[in-house]
């Protein structure tokens, strides 16, 4: 129902100006800004000109076909794409209106702020206890009673504390791909961030851990502004509020997300999500 | 041919199954012949290894005894005793161990993790490896010019410990960067991920990892420095000494350097003493073997 009125609502602006996203009645404030950003892996240049406002408490998913940049920006928005070499960038992200390149921006704090979730789970070889408590640890946290319940809070919010509380002390590895996700999706809870970042989530996990962890997402979204990655146009349409369409480095289209699958502006975002190449 | 009689449409086929069949009697004689080269190889080395343990211990037995652990150096076989070069090399090994795994560990860590990938680190990683099989005779002769000469460290234990540390720096080394290496690049990436500095990074995520590694590489490196008696000889470490060192200044003798030299004495008797003195090298190399065995088992992880 909410998504009907939505729309309706959307189209209306459209008419007026196509090119603009819509603005609604109360726009959420802007948390992540990318203005003219460019970046180069040495001479290939992977990202161009990228203008994307990313609202909180929003679903923003980022689709496109293999390298088109959609991992590169993801990961650009933590810089944790810097830890290849030869990488520049020009043009500014302005997180919370503060330039991320900034010469004095301290990328770990940032990193504090704003969680990742990888494409393919990637807990410590530490049980699972270990695991959660690894960031408030490393942000100075030693207090047991408190690391307990960081702990437990986390792993609620990653809706896997009932099957996991029993056995805290294993080892993370003896988990199931989907449960070891989501654990990495608790850790990430766990170091209280602002905003999450997920590169393909799911690409490494069957339908149902899918589901269980596109619901999550829906839940997160209360609390978190999430940006997602995804092969997948389906888990765009289900879970996203937001979806930017990547083609060769270049954002192509940006609006709400049942603009762009029903009536998208662009003729390549048609051709795309409705599998005529990618 | 069957080739022809495909339906059209359908892949042509190229594998006759009539020719493979002819074949595979070859084929199988073949792995046969191979697999018996193989293990005839390794009888080969499992030969010597037992007709050299037969020698050694048939020889050495005898003269195995409590008084063989309490004597000094002697002019008579019987009173001979491996005292000194045992404390000696005990002492070496408490200067070398230290020594190299700090510096070995330490640069294995800078190359790796803080060390951008490019030509001139390059060069020093290729050259790491080259410095490995510089004979160890070269690294005396460095340890003589530097430390025994320069540093006016003498023929002392220091000296000789940083000799040693030299020569197996760069195995150390080595190792410990394979070590460091096989820590998949993904949990470095979650560790950043939630604003851990590399520090933090390496002390909670990779050495971990890494650790049991190192200290097995590090461990092999070391049991090498116990066996190593060319450098000792460069530096003019002596044979015959009458007392036990007290501090890293003094003097000393080691266990390769007390066999060489019972070995090439006249007089048969201390051929067998040699032996005992291969069995105690022996059982030291194999004790130090055996923790970096028990320590890769007990500490390895799986991803």
């Amino acid at each position: 129902m909410v998504q009907l009125m939505n729309r309706t609502e959307n189209e209306t602006q459209a008419a007026v100006s196509p090119l603009e996203a819509p603005v609604r009645e109360a726009a959420k404030p802007v948390v992540y800004d990318t203005k003219q950003l460019n970046l180069w892996y040495g001479s290939h240049h992977a990202l161009k000109n990228i203008d994307l406002p990313i609202r909180e408490n929003e679903v923003t998913a980022i689709i496109g076909p293999s390298g088109c940049g959609k991992s590169t920006y993801i990961k650009t928005l933590n810089r944790m794409v810097e830890l290849v070499d030869g990488v520049r960038t020009s043009g500014e992200i302005l997180y919370r209106g503060r330039n991320i390149f900034e010469a004095k921006y301290s990328v770990e704090e940032l990193r504090t702020r704003v969680g990742m979730v990888f494409q393919k789970p990637n807990p410590f070889p530490k049980s699972i206890y270990d695991n959660i408590a690894y960031g408030p640890r490393i942000h100075g946290i030693k207090n047991k009673k408190v690391l307990d319940e960081i702990v437990e809070q986390s792993l609620r919010g990653a809706a896997i504390w009932d099957e996991v509380k029993d056995r805290l002390n294993t080892n993370a590895y003896s988990l199931s791909g989907g449960q070891q996700q989501r654990i990495c999706i608790a850790r990430a809870l766990a170091i209280e961030p602002d905003v999450i970042l997920m590169d393909e989530p799911t690409s490494a996990l069957d339908p149902i851990s899918t589901l269980k962890v596109e619901e999550l997402v829906q839940e997160l979204k209360e609390n978190y502004s999430i940006i997602i990655v995804t092969h997948n146009m389906q888990q765009a349409a289900r879970i996203s509020d937001k979806t930017a369409f990547f083609l060769n480095g270049e954002v192509i289209e940006f609006d709400d997300t049942d603009k762009i699958f029903q009536n998208p502006a662009d003729q390549r975002t048609e051709d795309y999500i409705s599998g005529r190449f990618g | 041919m069957r080739i022809t009689e495909q339906q059209p449409g359908a892949n042509k086929r190229f594998i006759d199954p009539a020719s493979v069949s002819k074949r595979m009697d070859g084929r199988k004689i073949t792995n046969t012949v191979f697999k018996t080269l193989f293990f005839m190889a390794t009888l080969v080395a499992l030969l010597v290894l037992g007709i050299l343990f037969y020698r050694i211990l048939s020889q050495g037995l005898g003269f195995l005894s409590l008084d063989f652990f309490q004597n000094f150096a002697s002019r008579f076989p019987e009173k001979a005793g491996i005292k000194a070069a045992l404390v000696g090399s005990l002492w070496l090994m408490a200067v070398v161990a230290p020594v190299s795994m700090f510096l070995g560990i330490g640069t294995a860590i800078y190359l790796e993790e803080y060390a951008k990938k490019n030509r001139v680190n390059d060069f020093i990683r290729m050259n790491i490896s080259n410095l490995a099989g510089v004979p160890s005779v070269v690294f005396g002769l460095l340890g003589l010019t530097i430390f025994v000469r320069a540093l006016a460290l003498g023929n002392s234990i220091l000296a000789a410990g940083f000799t040693m540390s030299l020569l197996i720096l760069p195995v150390i080394i080595v190792a410990a960067q394979e070590a460091i290496r096989a820590v998949p690049q993904h949990v470095r990436e979650a560790s950043y991920g939630m604003g851990a500095t590399k520090w933090q990074t390496i002390v909670r995520v990779v050495l971990p990892s890494a650790i049991p590694g190192i200290l097995t590489g590090s461990i092999l490196a070391l049991s090498r420095a116990i066996g190593e008696t060319a450098p000792l000889i460069v530096i003019g470490v002596p044979v015959i000494i009458q007392f036990l060192p007290s501090g890293v200044m003094d003097t000393f003798t080691a266990l390769p350097m007390q066999i060489y030299d019972w070995a090439k004495r006249p007089q048969a008797d201390f051929q067998q003493v040699a032996s005992a003195g291969i069995i105690v090298l022996m059982a030291f190399l194999l004790l130090m073997n055996s923790i970096a065995v028990l320590i890769r088992n007990k500490f390895q992880k799986r991803y």
